[in-house]
C-alpha cells in the first residue's frame, strides 16, 4: 500500500538520493554482503544475551536505564544548564550549535585560533551526522579517524554501515586488500593481529603529532561537570589525551543528572552493544590539564549540538526517541537490518533507531520512506536497553507521513514535513476498503466477486504489479473466509 | 538571539512531563571478592600475579626479565615508584627505570616509541567486572597507563569494591573528581575486523595485574 516508496510510483527523490526500497535490491543480492552481515549479527546476538542470563535480574536493571534517561530528559533544559555551568568551572569551555553548519563552524573556528593543522578522532557518530571530516579538509585541516573501524572506512573513502561497528559490511580479505593498496610497506596479509599492528604504527605518528583530539560523549554528568567516553582500543584515551587540545563533540539529549546515574546506563551499554559486561576503558573527563600535571590538553571544549532535537523534545511520545544510548542492539537484531546492512537506509544512523530519529532530526520529506522498512516484529523494542517503544513510534511516524498532527492550543505538528508521503491513489484505496468494510452487503458482493473472478487479474494490472513486481501473484480461493465460517456455524460469534 | 538561548528557549517552552520515579535496583555483592576479580580480570585478557607488599618488587623483576622488558617507565612521587627506585637501588635486578618527571611535550619520543612498559598504582577495583580504577595526578601522568606496550598496575587486595555503585559511592566520587578518572578492563582491544579479537591496537598489548594480599594471608 506504501506506492510512494516504490519504484512503481517514481519515489525518487533527487535531491535525497535514491530511497530504501530502490536501494534494498542491491544489498539482497549481493551474497558477499549478506554474509558479513549474518555472522556479524549472528555473533553480537548470541555475545548479548550470555550478558543477560538472569531475565529478572535484566528486567530491574532496564528498568532503572530507562528511568535514569526519562527522569534526566523530564529537566532537560535545568540539567544542560547545570551541565555547562558544572563544566565551565571545571575549565572546560562550552558551546551551542543549533545546525550541524554551526557546529561544525564552531569546531572550525576553535582549531584555527589554536593553529592546528592536523587532528585526531576518536569514533563519534554526532561528527559523522556533521560531517566534521569533510567541512575541516574544505578549510586545510586534516582529520584522522583512529577507531580502527573508523580508520578502515576512512581509507575506503566509505561511511559508517553499524554505529558501533563502523566497518562491519568487510570482512578480512577486502580489508586486507585495502590496507595492501594505501599503507605503504604493507603487503597483503589475512592475519588480523598484523592488520592491527600495521594500523597501531600508522596511526602512534598520527597521535604524536595531531595539534588536537575531538572525540565524541557517551553520557554528559550534571553534577560533577564530566564527560564519559567508553572504549576498547584506547584510541579515545590517546585522543582526549596526546594532544593539547581536546574538543568533545555530542548531542543535547546525552546529559544525565548524577554520577550515580551513569552505573546502570554503563552496565547496560557495553552488555547489550558488544556483549561485553564492561568495555576495555571508561574515561571520565572533568577538565583540562591542571598546573602541575604532566600530561592530558591545556584545552577542552564541549560543542552541545541540538540538530533537530529540540524539535522532537515538543512532542511528549516521539521525545523517547531521545532516550536512546546509541548501542545498537536494535539493529543487532533487526530482520530487516541484518539483511540489507547500514548503508541502504543513507543515513548517519541505520537500523530501528535510524528509522525513527532520521525522519525527526531530517523531516518526513527526507527520510519519510524509513519507518515502513519494518516488520513491527517488536524484537529492537525487547532488546532495547533504555525501553524505547520503537514500533509504536514507527507506527506514528508512518501516520505522521500521511495524515500530520493538527496544530491545537497544546501541540505544535512537531514532525518536519508532515504529509510528505501522502498519495492520491492510496488515499483512493483506503476510502474504498472503508466503503467496502463498513457494509456488510457490499463486502459480501465484493469478496464473493474476486474468489469468482480475482484469480482472472493478470499479475501486471495496476497496483497488483507493484506486489507482484517481486512476488507470486496471490491465488483466490472459490469461497471466501466468511462462507466457510457460516457453514461451519460460527454464526456471528463474537470473541470473548 | 544567541543559539544557547533559542534551544534552552524550545526546550523550556516544550509541553512538562513528570520523571517517572527512580526504581530500586540492586548490584550484585560477591561473598568472594577475589575470587570475581581474579575470574573476571583473567577473562579480559589481564594477567594477575599474587605478591606481597614486601615481595612485589624482586617478584616484578622476575616477570619483566622472563619477558625481555628493557625499560620500565615509574612515576617519581608515588609510593610505587619510589619503592621501585629503591628496589632498583639497593640491587633488585630490574630494568632500566626512566622516570616520568616531566611535561609530556618533553617526553613524547620516549613515551611514545620507546618505553616496554609502564607501572602505576591503582585507586581500587570492581569485582563484578574485574576493573581496575585509577585516578591518575600530578605525580602519576595519564598517558603511563596507555602509550607502553605493557602497563603493570598494583592493586591491593582490599581496595575491591563489589560494583562500581559501591565504589563511587563509599569512595564519595560525586564530591570531586580528578582531572581523569578511569577504568580499566583488560588490556587495549578490539574486534573490529571480522569480530576477531586482537590486542594492543592503540593502548597496551598487555595487562599485569600484581595484586597485593592482605597481610597475614
Amino acid at each position: 500500500m506504501h506506492a510512494k516508496g516504490g519504484v512503481a510510483d517514481g519515489g525518487h527523490h533527487p535531491e535525497h538520493g535514491p530511497r530504501f526500497a530502490e536501494r534494498a535490491p542491491d544489498a539482497l543480492n549481493n551474497p558477499q554482503l549478506r554474509r558479513n552481515f549474518r555472522r556479524a549479527m549472528d555473533g553480537l546476538m548470541a555475545k548479548r544475551a550470555a550478558q543477560f542470563p538472569d531475565p529478572a535480574y535484566w528486567a530491574e536493571l532496564r528498568e532503572r536505564g530507562a528511568a535514569v534517561k526519562a527522569r534526566a530528559l523530564s529537566k532537560l533544559p535545568e540539567l544542560l544548564e547545570r551541565l555547562e555551568s558544572n563544566l565551565t568551572a571545571n575549565g572546560v569551555q562550552v558551546h551551542w550549535a543549533e545546525t550541524t553548519d554551526e557546529a561544525n563552524a564552531i569546531v572550525l573556528d576553535i582549531l584555527q585560533r589554536a593553529g592546528a593543522r592536523t587532528v585526531i578522532k576518536g569514533k563519534s557518530m554526532v561528527s559523522e551526522e556533521m560531517h566534521l571530516n569533510a567541512h575541516l579538509e574544505r578549510h586545510g585541516i586534516e582529520a584522522v579517524e583512529s577507531d580502527l573501524g573508523e580508520y578502515i572506512i576512512q581509507l575506503a573513502g566509505e561511511t559508517p554501515s553499524h554505529i558501533v561497528m563502523p566497518c562491519i559490511h568487510k570482512n578480512k580479505d577486502e580489508i586486507s586488500d585495502l590496507f595492501a593498496e594505501k599503507i605503504p610497506g604493507l603487503g597483503r596479509t589475512g592475519d588480523v593481529d598484523e592488520l592491527t599492528a600495521a594500523a597501531r604504527r600508522v596511526l602512534r605518528d598520527r597521535f604524536a603529532s595531531a595539534d588536537a583530539g575531538i572525540s565524541g560523549v557517551n553520557f554528559a554528568v550534571a553534577e560533577t561537570g564530566t564527560l564519559v567516553l567508553i572504549e576498547n582500543e584506547g584510541n579515545g584515551r590517546l585522543s582526549t589525551t596526546l594532544p593539547p587540545l581536546h574538543i568533545a563533540v555530542t548531542g543535547i539529549e546525552k546529559v544525565v543528572e548524577t554520577l550515580d546515574d551513569v552505573v546502570p546506563l554503563l552496565a547496560l551499554l557495553p552488555r547489550s552493544a558488544t556483549g561485553q559486561p564492561i568495555t576495555t576503558y571508561v574515561n571520565m573527563i572533568s577538565g583540562p590539564r591542571k598546573p602541575g600535571e604532566k600530561d592530558g590538553p591545556t584545552a577542552v571544549h564541549l560543542v552541545l549540538l541540538d540538530a533537530g532535537r529540540s524539535r522532537v523534545y515538543q512532542d511528549v511520545e516521539l521525545a523517547d526517541t531521545l532516550r536512546c544510548i546509541r548501542c545498537a542492539a536494535c539493529m543487532n537484531h533487526c530482520p530487516v537490518y541484518t539483511r540489507v546492512g547500514g548503508h541502504t537506509y543513507n543515513a548517519i544512523y541505520p537500523g530501528p533507531i535510524g528509522k525513527i530519529l532520521t525522519p525527526q532530526l531530517q523531516g518526513l520529506d527526507a527520510a519519510g520512506d524509513q519507518p515502513h522498512a519494518s516488520t513491527l516484529c517488536n524484537a529492537c523494542a525487547e532488546v532495547c536497553p533504555v525501553k524505547i517503544p520503537i514500533p509504536d513510534l514507527l507506527v506514528r511516524l508512518r501516520r505522521e507521513a500521511v495524515r500530520p498532527t493538527e496544530e491545537t492550543a497544546t501541540h505544535l505538528p512537531v514532525v518536519k514535513d508532515g504529509g510528505a508521503e501522502r498519495s492520491r491513489m492510496e488515499s483512493l484505496v483506503w476510502a474504498g476498503w472503508r466503503l467496502v468494510y463498513t457494509r456488510p452487503l457490499l463486502y459480501r458482493m465484493v469478496t464473493r466477486a474476486l474468489a469468482w473472478g480475482g484469480n482472472w487479474v493478470p499479475a501486471s494490472a495496476p497496483l497488483m504489479r507493484d506486489w507482484t513486481r517481486a512476488r507470486a501473484k496471490p491465488r483466490f480461493k472459490p469461497r471466501t473466509l466468511h462462507d466457510l465460517a457460516r457453514e461451519r456455524g460460527y454464526l456471528n460469534e463474537v470473541p470473548k | 538571539m544567541s543559539a544557547r538561548e533559542a534551544i534552552l528557549g524550545r526546550l523550556k517552552a516544550a509541553p512538562a512531563r513528570p520523571g517517572p520515579p527512580l526504581p530500586s535496583w540492586t548490584p550484585p555483592t560477591y561473598p568472594d571478592k577475589t575470587a570475581r576479580f581474579r575470574q573476571m580480570a583473567e577473562a579480559s585478557h589481564a594477567e594477575i600475579h599474587d605478591v606481597t607488599a614486601a615481595d612485589w618488587p624482586a617478584r616484578l623483576a622476575t616477570i619483566l626479565g622472563n619477558r625481555g622488558v628493557r625499560s620500565l617507565m615509574v612515576a617519581p612521587g608515588t609510593a610505587r615508584g619510589d619503592a621501585l627506585m629503591r628496589a632498583a637501588a639497593d640491587g633488585v635486578p630490574l630494568p632500566p627505570l626512566v622516570a616520568y618527571d616531566r611535561a609530556v611535550e618533553e617526553l613524547k619520543d620516549a613515551l611514545v616509541h620507546q618505553v616496554d612498559a609502564g607501572l602505576t598504582g591503582t585507586l581500587g577495583g570492581i569485582a563484578e567486572t574485574g576493573t581496575l580504577i585509577l585516578w591518575p595526578t600530578a605525580q602519576e601522568p595519564r598517558l603511563l597507563s596507555l602509550l607502553p606496550p605493557l602497563h603493570i598496575a598494583v592493586l591491593e587486595e582490599d581496595t575491591l569494591h563489589d560494583t562500581l555503585a559501591a565504589a563511587v559511592r563509599d569512595g564519595g566520587w560525586a564530591a570531586g573528581m580528578p582531572t581523569n578518572a578511569l577504568l580499566i578492563s583488560g588490556p587495549s582491544k578490539t574486534s573490529d575486523i571480522e569480530q576477531t579479537l586482537a590486542y594492543g591496537v592503540h593502548g597496551p598489548k598487555e595487562l599485569i595485574i600484581l595484586l597485593v594480599k592482605k597481610e597475614g594471608e
